[in-house]
């Protein structure tokens, strides 16, 4: 056997209570693409964070080629060849593409800095992409290529670790193909990349290794030649599909909501659907592809450039003067994606997050709460949803990821909505999280509420959806039941636009 | 050949703004507003706020904000007023001696500005805001409330609008002026310092990952920006004659229009000296011209407020599309 490059022993980790790491082994060998599995909150980010110097391990140990090797900081990981791409880019936007690939290793004399254009043209060119304009400040760019221009700076660095967290979250499948290119340029050139995400078909197609990792414990690994898709499923979720996904029977009804020729280009191309009472409709999709946008659209978030909505027997027109406030009276809420920036008000109690979007019910004429009223209503709803606390003055940052989407969900409950728009309701959130919210939203549609869920976790949709639309550009497929889509016709449908 | 002329309009864009203003002027003053000797007068008048704004730059284009600059002009000439008396010469190396320790003083109160901003993380509007109150106080305090009168010296000359000698044609400060955009600009554009400035301002979690020392950048830039508050606050005295601890009360936020005018983001990452310059001159030429015309300060101050707005909306625009 081949020794390995880099060795984790024995690696822990704990946030105050909560257990991130236990026990974590990797080994990984120069040259290979190592992935890494598991779902959010198994540690990943944790046992990366380690590994490029951002966190210290409460206890175990680490190799480099043999050496011991134990970073003070990321900057002293990056002086030993490890280098991370965060999922959120880390670029600087009104700085060119050379500025941003050489940010912090400067050439200098005297501090007047000296261009490295050869260098730099050098390390893009490893990555294929020898025509990008240096002189392009990187906000211009497209994801794709913000992204190369990351890697590049990596590479600039001497990098012979190149860990790479959910690279393709956000880029088209040309863009991901691309870069799946230049990672096997770089493993000819022996650089080793440690490669993060849930997206399995992915992992399947480029990486040499897997990890898989669960609720912070190692659980499996191996060479992915070999490995079927569904034992990976099963490392990462620990349980059968028919656990994870609990059906239950309900009836579909009416029509109670319909969408009618959205159009809020380049994002929103024309969309229209129908949505009747007790559905639960997915909506699939690349991330980027107009899915976010086409809710936002509907429920007056941003203002729709035309269309129309109909929610149960009130019509409304989008544009410009269309605000959540419209739709909200008629029965209609939305969860955002976005649960920390847009979903909850973190800093604020339990209860003022739940009771926000109906809080004139427990008013009276004057304006003055009814305190009391409020504090009953709210504890109803939090306990309908199964939220776990203390009590409902506590900040909500307090609580788990789980229990503050449980939050959102109440405050969209507690305010009458009978058609709901959840946007990755279960994003960031632990496996039996996951599961309580799919109970519930099996139990809305069995109350004859009307669901749509936007999400990229294609076993989710399958798992609990009645019917499926996927976006593809802007575009949104024929709605279908979801017996009549194959994962591998959504996907066909979410990168081409057709079957 | 559209994305160029976007890219130049950048740069000339509030130099546009500058002609535009100008102009019109010339149509509506009378004719004593092109004259050599007004045209003087403005560019003089510019110096404080263009001084002011130069420091400013760094602090606005970091992603910072700093409120304690008009206090700090304030203190540099109650402490040049106090240094000329305690001299008590007017030997040419005294005297300058008594102008370095007046910047030294506005770049030590940079410094603590920096020092809190960065060790206790306190945001910047907050720390100066304070220091805007402790400064003043401290100058108050330092000149016991009265204006302090100093002994005539060389510094009187710094800002004549007919400066002895008279081959200079602009006030020393106008020169000093000059000299310090100059130097500004190649600190942001050709020095490791100034790419950092950009990049804190642009993205700070990038520059922190990319191993730059955020902190003591962060220092860094908040001492210069006093250090040239105290040459503002050099030609604050110059004018004056005299220390005032009541000088440039609110001058901080024409400071800050100035940059802002010139191109400066207040969320960082964009700006430069000569923007900044022109920001002030700009303000200069509409004080003076309005003068002039004989259009009451109110209006004034209703066109200033305006030109801010409308600046950063045009800039708005540029970007969106």
């Amino acid at each position: 056997m081949i020794p390995a490059l880099l060795q984790m022993r024995a690696i822990h980790k704990r946030f105050d209570a909560v257990v991130a790491l236990n026990d974590v082994h990797l080994a990984v060998s120069t040259g290979t693409v190592h992935a890494i599995i598991g779902e959010n909150g198994a540690g990943k980010s944790t046992l990366m964070k380690i590994l490029s110097g951002s966190l210290k391990p409460d206890a175990g140990s680490m190799t480099l080629d043999g050496h011991n090797y134990a970073p003070d900081g990321p900057k002293q990981a990056s002086e030993a060849g490890i280098n991370m791409i965060y999922q959120e880019l880390t670029l600087a936007p009104h700085l060119t593409v050379e500025e941003n690939i050489t940010l912090g290793v400067e050439k200098q004399k005297f501090s007047i800095l000296h261009h490295q254009w050869r260098e730099v043209e050098e390390a893009l060119a490893m990555l294929g992409k020898s025509d990008l304009d240096l002189k392009t400040p990187v906000s211009q760019l497209s994801i794709g290529q913000q992204q190369l221009v990351e890697i590049a700076r990596a590479l600039l660095r001497k990098s012979r670790i190149i860990i790479m967290d959910e690279p393709t979250s956000s880029l088209s499948a040309e863009d991901t193909q691309y870069l799946f290119a230049a990672i096997n340029r770089l493993k000819q050139k022996d650089i080793t990349i440690i490669y993060i995400s849930h997206f399995l078909e992915e992992i399947q197609q480029i990486a040499d290794d897997y990890t898989v990792l669960r609720d912070g414990e190692n659980v499996a690994s191996g060479k992915t030649r070999g490995t079927t898709l569904s034992q990976l499923v099963t490392y990462m979720v620990g349980r059968s599909l028919d656990e994870m996904f609990p059906r239950k029977p309900h009836q579909i009804g009416t029509k109670i909501f319909s969408a009618k020729n959205i159009h809020h280009p380049p994002k929103v191309n024309h969309v229209t659907f129908d949505l009747h009472s007790g559905e639960i409709l997915g909506i699939a999709g690349l991330v980027g592809a107009g899915r976010t946008e086409m809710l936002r659209c509907i429920y007056g978030l941003d203002g729709a450039k035309s269309g129309a909505i109909r929610v149960h027997d009130k019509n409304f027109r989008l544009g410009s003067r269309h605000f959540p406030g419209r739709p909200l009276k008629a029965g209609m809420s939305m969860l955002s994606e976005n649960r920390k920036e847009e979903g909850v008000a973190i800093t604020l109690p339990i209860r003022d997050n739940i009771s926000c979007s109906s809080l004139k019910n427990f008013a009276d004429k004057l304006g003055r709460l009814k305190l009391k009223k409020e504090s009953r209503m709210v504890t109803k709803a939090a306990n309908r949803v199964t939220m776990k606390y203390n009590t409902i003055m506590d900040p909500v940052f307090s609580l788990s990821g789980g229990n503050q989407q449980k939050v959102a969900l109440a405050r969209i409950l507690l305010d009458g909505s009978t058609v709901l728009l959840l946007d990755e309701p279960t994003r960031g959130i632990d496996v039996n999280s996951k599961v309580e919210i799919y109970t519930l939203i099996g139990q809305f549609s069995q109350q004859g509420y009307g669901i749509i869920i936007v999400s990229s976790y294609l076993p989710e949709l399958f798992g609990i959806c009645d019917s499926l639309a996927v976006c593809y550009r802007g575009t949104l497929s024929q709605t279908r039941p979801i017996s009549e889509w194959t994962e591998e016709s959504v996907m066909t449908w979410a990168t081409t636009g057709k079957l | 050949m559209i994305g160029l002329i976007k890219k130049k309009l950048d740069v000339l864009g509030p130099f546009v703004g500058l002609l535009f203003v100008f102009v019109i002027f010339v149509f509506l003053a009378p004719a004593s507003f092109v004259s050599g000797y007004n045209l003087k007068t403005i560019v003089t008048q510019t110096v404080i706020v263009g001084l002011g704004a130069l420091g400013m730059t760094f602090v606005i284009v970091g992603g910072g904000i700093d409120l304690s600059v008009g206090s700090i002009i304030a203190l540099v000439t109650i402490v040049t007023a106090k240094m000329l008396n305690w001299l008590e010469t007017d030997q040419v190396a005294f005297v300058w001696l008594a102008a370095f320790s007046a910047i030294v003083v506005g770049a030590l109160v940079g410094l603590l500005n920096g020092l809190i901003t960065a060790m206790v993380r306190i945001v910047p509007f907050i720390v100066t805001l304070g220091m805007m109150q402790i400064t003043r106080g401290v100058a108050k305090w330092l000149a016991r409330e009265q204006t302090v009168i100093a002994p005539q010296t060389i510094l009187n000359n710094l800002m004549n609008v007919d400066p002895e000698p008279a081959w200079l044609v602009f006030a020393p400060g106008v020169w000093t002026m000059i000299g310090l955009t100059a130097l500004v600009y190649f600190i942001l554009k050709y020095t490791v310092f100034g790419r950092y400035v950009f990049a804190l301002g642009s993205n700070e979690q990038a520059a922190r990952l990319c191993g730059i020392k955020v902190r003591l950048n962060r220092i860094w830039i908040y001492t210069l920006c006093g250090a040239f508050t105290g040459v503002a606050g050099l030609m604050q005295f110059a004018n004056l004659t005299l220390g005032d601890p009541t000088a440039a009360v609110g001058l901080e936020l024409d400071i800050i229009a100035a940059v802002v005018i010139g191109g400066g983001s207040l969320s960082g990452g964009e700006g430069g000296a000569i923007g900044s310059i022109i920001g002030a001159l700009m303000m200069a030429i509409l004080r003076n011209g309005c003068n002039l015309v004989g259009i009451p300060t109110y209006v004034q101050n209703i066109l200033i407020g305006s030109i801010i707005i409308g600046a950063v909306a045009v800039d708005r625009l540029k970007h969106k599309t």
